[in-house]
């Protein structure tokens, strides 16, 4: 097990990358803590792959250096690195026995009989496929072939990490919150170092201790679910995480002041970065509040009842927005405002958020 | 619910009726006719019985073209088979070599049967082949017209240049096939060259290597022109294989009956073959599907 640092990385699929958009995988630093549980968010097409691989040594990168604790393995073979990875679809061998599948990788290690089937049990019962040991791995289904992939991933116990690219995209839901609390037992067991990649927040907010936010190449915030929830840095975190994400509008910004078209919303701090370039505010639809008179005026459009909750999808200022309503709430037709509490408003400029000063 | 009969229907299969008698059924029944009759000519027939077929399947002559058959399909494909899966896991993948190798290993499979015969007759020969002339040049006895062994080793070579292309693309074709994402797991698992093949190139291929297998069987069991054209069965009746033995007897010898119940004899063992691997591989694609 390894401390994984990504060094100056950057990679390109093109074999002369010029500009900067030519990079799939735009110049970072990174470090993965020993141990450490992280997930690794972003939409489709953002990297997140591309970096997995990278690390596993499935892909060279175009630039950069790769270390595991301090040994530089940038053109180490992927057997070497001593790594596990579980793909997105299913990865089996056909004519193998589920018991043979999952004990491939001890095998291919020269690992005694005795402790191979110690092991191999043991992840069968954590997969849940202890009856189907004896069985032809290709005649099962998608799912039960992707506990096997998933099994074959954790069944070495001396890995340096283990990665895991979107692997329960094809689980039902049920067997797939399961899995990851067995994930997550795993990792407290053995303490593994665990990257999990993924485009769903929920699964990467209950897995991980630290979220990683990927967009369009980079890494645009890491941090634990509640920083990525209070304090984006970037507003693609704010609109990518949460459920709606982030309430965003473009601004005009002033000392404390940030202007609306013709409104004015107390900000709380001063920003003296934010006059330049495109600035916008934040505000999560769970903290933005309906009012009877102070705030802003507000549209309301439609109600929408979730269960927990209810969720008002209004405009202002010319500009949508989304409210979190707590059941309970009468929904009258006083509620003619929107209030910002000045202490949940984030400030961006250019998409980055930028710190206040409390004047 | 009453069920309309109309017995017209039976004009909508008439066509093909008409066309499966004219291409397979009036010819066979031509060969069968022979083969249960004796002919003296003027169209006139003499009923046999089975007496052709008794006398076929007894004959020395037709066990030794069927041992010299068998012999040779096995070694052909205990060639073919290996080298060709040999020369696909070793083509590139893809740009422009990758096309370039399928060009290349496409032209022999082009090449019209007999002119394959040609080209090795004249290769081979010791005083003006190019084959045969060097390797006499290196003191090493080699003719392939009087020499069985030698005439043997010619034809062999002669249809693993012709034929292994066909084994080495359907096997290049069943590569392509596999994602990359079992090369990526059996590297994650540390697996070597050998297990990448033995577990996930072998099992993908399995379908097409039994349709090349099945070609290649077929084929060389019915080989007749290119041994035919090199060596003319000889040295005596050394590389008489099934179908050259056949002409022989049919179109030199005019011994039409006993032809017709060796043609008879050698279809069938043909469609038998081909049934049992029909039925394997039906069995395998069901097995995949569950």
């Amino acid at each position: 097990m390894a401390r994984i640092t990504l060094h100056n990385l950057a990679h390109s699929y093109l074999s002369n990358p010029a500009a900067e958009a030519d990079f799939a995988l735009k110049r970072m630093n990174h470090v993965w803590e020993d141990g450490g549980a992280y997930a690794l968010l972003g939409s489709s097409g953002c990297g997140k792959t591309t970096l997995l691989n990278i690390i596993s040594g499935l892909l060279h990168p175009s630039e950069g250096r790769v270390l595991f604790g301090d040994r530089d393995v940038t053109d180490a073979p992927t057997a070497d690195r001593n790594i596990a990875q579980v793909f997105q679809f299913p990865v089996v061998y056909d004519t193998m026995t589920v018991r043979d599948n999952l004990a491939f990788p001890l095998r291919n290690r020269g690992r005694d009989a005795a402790y191979v089937a110690e092991r191999v049990q043991a992840i069968a019962r954590m997969i849940g496929m202890e009856d189907a040991l004896g069985r032809k791995a290709k005649g099962l289904t998608a799912d039960a072939k992707q506990k096997i992939s998933l099994g074959r991933g954790m069944v070495r116990e001396d890995v340096n990490a283990i990665l895991f690219d979107e692997p329960l995209t094809v689980i039902d839901p049920h067997m797939k919150w399961e899995l990851r609390t067995q994930l997550k037992t795993l990792h407290r067991e053995f303490g593994h170092t665990m990257i999990y990649v993924t485009h769903d927040q929920t699964e990467a907010l209950t897995f991980a201790d630290k979220v990683v936010v990927m967009y369009d190449g980079r890494v645009v915030q890491t941090g634990t679910p509640e920083d990525l929830f209070e304090r984006p840095a970037h507003t693609f975190v704010g609109y990518f995480i949460g459920s709606p994400g982030m309430n965003l509008f473009d601004a005009r910004i002033e000392g404390n002041r940030a202007h609306l078209g013709d409104a004015t919303v107390d900000l709380g701090a001063v920003y003296d970065g934010a006059t330049a370039g495109r600035t916008q505010i934040g505000i999560r639809p769970e903290y933005a509040v309906l009012t009877a008179g102070s705030g802003l005026p507000v549209t309301i459009r439609r109600v929408e009842d979730v269960g927990r909750h209810r969720l008002v999808r209004a405009e202002t200022a010319g500009q949508p927005l989304n409210v979190v309503v707590p059941e309970g709430m009468p929904l009258g037709q006083d509620l003619t405002h929107v209030a910002f509490p000045a202490d949940r408003i984030n400030v961006y400029a250019d998409d980055w958020r930028i710190e206040g000063r409390t004047a | 619910m009453e069920k309309t009969q109309n017995n017209r229907a039976w004009f909508l299969v008439l066509p093909v009726l008409v066309i499966v008698a004219f291409s397979a059924v009036i010819p066979l029944m031509t060969v069968v006719n022979y083969s249960l009759n004796d002919t003296f000519g003027n169209n006139r027939f003499f009923w046999a019985g089975l007496e052709w077929f008794e006398e076929m399947v007894t004959s020395d002559r037709l066990h030794d073209a069927l041992g010299r058959q068998v012999l040779f399909s096995a070694i052909i494909l205990a060639i073919e088979v290996p080298l060709g899966i040999f020369i696909a896991l070793n083509m590139p993948k893809r740009g422009f070599w990758a096309s370039l190798c399928l060009v290349l290993m496409a032209l022999p499979l082009l090449i019209p049967f007999n002119v394959v015969g040609t080209i090795w007759q004249i290769f081979g020969r010791v005083d003006i082949g190019l084959l045969g002339h060097t390797l006499e040049g290196l003191g090493i006895d080699y003719n392939y017209t009087n020499d069985p062994l030698d005439a043997w080793i010619t034809v062999i070579v002669m249809d693993v240049w012709h034929w292994t292309s066909l084994v080495a693309l359907l096997a290049y074709a069943g590569l392509q096939s596999i994602p990359q994402a079992y090369y990526q797991a059996a590297r994650i698992d540390q697996a070597s060259r050998w297990a990448v093949f033995r577990y996930i190139e072998l099992p993908k291929m399995k379908g097409v290597l039994l349709i090349a297998i099945l070609l290649r069987f077929r084929d060389s069991f019915m080989i007749y022109t290119e041994p035919f054209v090199v060596t003319g069965g000889g040295p005596g009746n050394s590389t008489t294989f099934l179908s050259i033995d056949l002409v022989k007897m049919a179109i030199g010898q005019f011994d039409l009956g006993p032809a017709a119940a060796f043609s008879i004899m050698y279809f069938l063992v043909i469609l038998l073959v081909s049934w049992v691997f029909y039925t394997v591989m039906t069995n395998l694609d069901r097995e995949d599907r569950t």
